[in-house]
């Protein structure tokens, strides 16, 4: 059985390539090249597997779902610059691609152990975009 | 690999009829949807990519390539306009079951010359929402594994 949990940050971010033109940036990034910066209300999806303890009934403590995602991921991504704030940005350009990535990376340890694993992230830069990253290995999409 | 989904909202009429079916048989079946002057939705259409995030750029689709090429193959026709006139449904009756359909096969047609340059880009399948309580999504969505 599957479970989601969502949470949300707001962070700017600006993507571009030290390497590259700025006339280069915009044809990657489009208006996101823009070295000043700009912001999202990201909302991010965390879907875990488990099965439900036949005592509680539950998976999984929410609670301590919802602390996992907070001091991981809330508490230092959120009101921040990414590119210049946050690890790895300043040399991993902040797409929603590898903001996802980065996310499914600092919560995927913490649910090695404990009742529940890691299943997918899903991660929403705006209403009509998101991105879901299930780690490297192959497994069934939730 | 990673899954990008980009959402597409248009507005569109039509009316569901079959001529393979009697009059009464039309009503019965499709109740509303039948009124012979058509009613419109505020649909959406989910397009759901996948593949390999590209590790200079960050990115897995360039969307500025995506935006352009579903608004060419699907939506240009479909937008402010009613389904029943297009040629896809001519003979098709234009149930959203249908119009993911046809959004699917006008995306796969077209899908390899729309991204030349990005050959790992793909199209895992589409999902369409004819409100907020119908949605409708090919078979791959849900069961392709990532």
């Amino acid at each position: 059985m599957f479970i989601t949990r969502k949470a949300e940050f707001s962070a700017s971010h600006a993507c571009r390539l030290s390497t590259a033109s700025d006339a280069r940036n915009r044809e990657i990034y489009g208006d996101a090249a823009n070295p000043r910066g700009h912001g999202h209300n990201y909302v991010f999806e965390v879907t875990l597997e488990g099965e439900p303890d036949p005592v509680t009934g539950m998976i999984v403590d929410l609670k301590e779902v919802k602390d996992i995602l907070n001091r991981e991921v809330v508490e230092p991504f959120d009101h921040r610059f990414l590119n210049y704030e946050v690890a790895p940005f300043d040399h991993v350009v902040p797409t929603t691609e590898n903001v996802a990535i980065e996310i499914w990376r600092r919560l995927e340890p913490r649910f090695q152990t404990g009742p529940a694993r890691l299943a997918n992230v899903r991660l929403w830069e705006t209403d009509d975009l998101f991105v879901d990253y299930a780690g490297r290995g192959e497994r069934a999409r939730p | 690999m990673i899954r990008l989904t980009r959402q597409y909202k248009f507005a569109a009429s039509h009316r569901l009829h079959s001529e393979a079916l009697s009059e009464e048989e039309n009503q019965r079946v499709y109740g509303k949807c039948n009124n012979p002057y058509g009613h419109g939705h505020d649909y959406v259409l989910q397009v759901v990519t996948r593949g390999p995030v590209n590790p200079e750029t960050g990115l897995m689709v360039h969307l500025g390539t995506l935006d352009a090429f579903v608004g060419r193959a699907v939506l240009d026709a479909m937008r402010n306009n009613n389904l029943n006139d297009l040629a896809d449904f001519k003979t098709l009756v234009p149930t959203t079951e249908n119009l993911a359909v046809v959004a699917e096969q006008h995306l796969r047609a077209g899908w390899a010359g729309a991204f030349p340059d990005h050959g790992t880009v793909a199209l895992v399948g589409v999902r369409v929402l004819e409100t907020a309580r119908n949605s409708f999504e090919s078979s791959g969505v849900r069961n392709e594994r990532t």
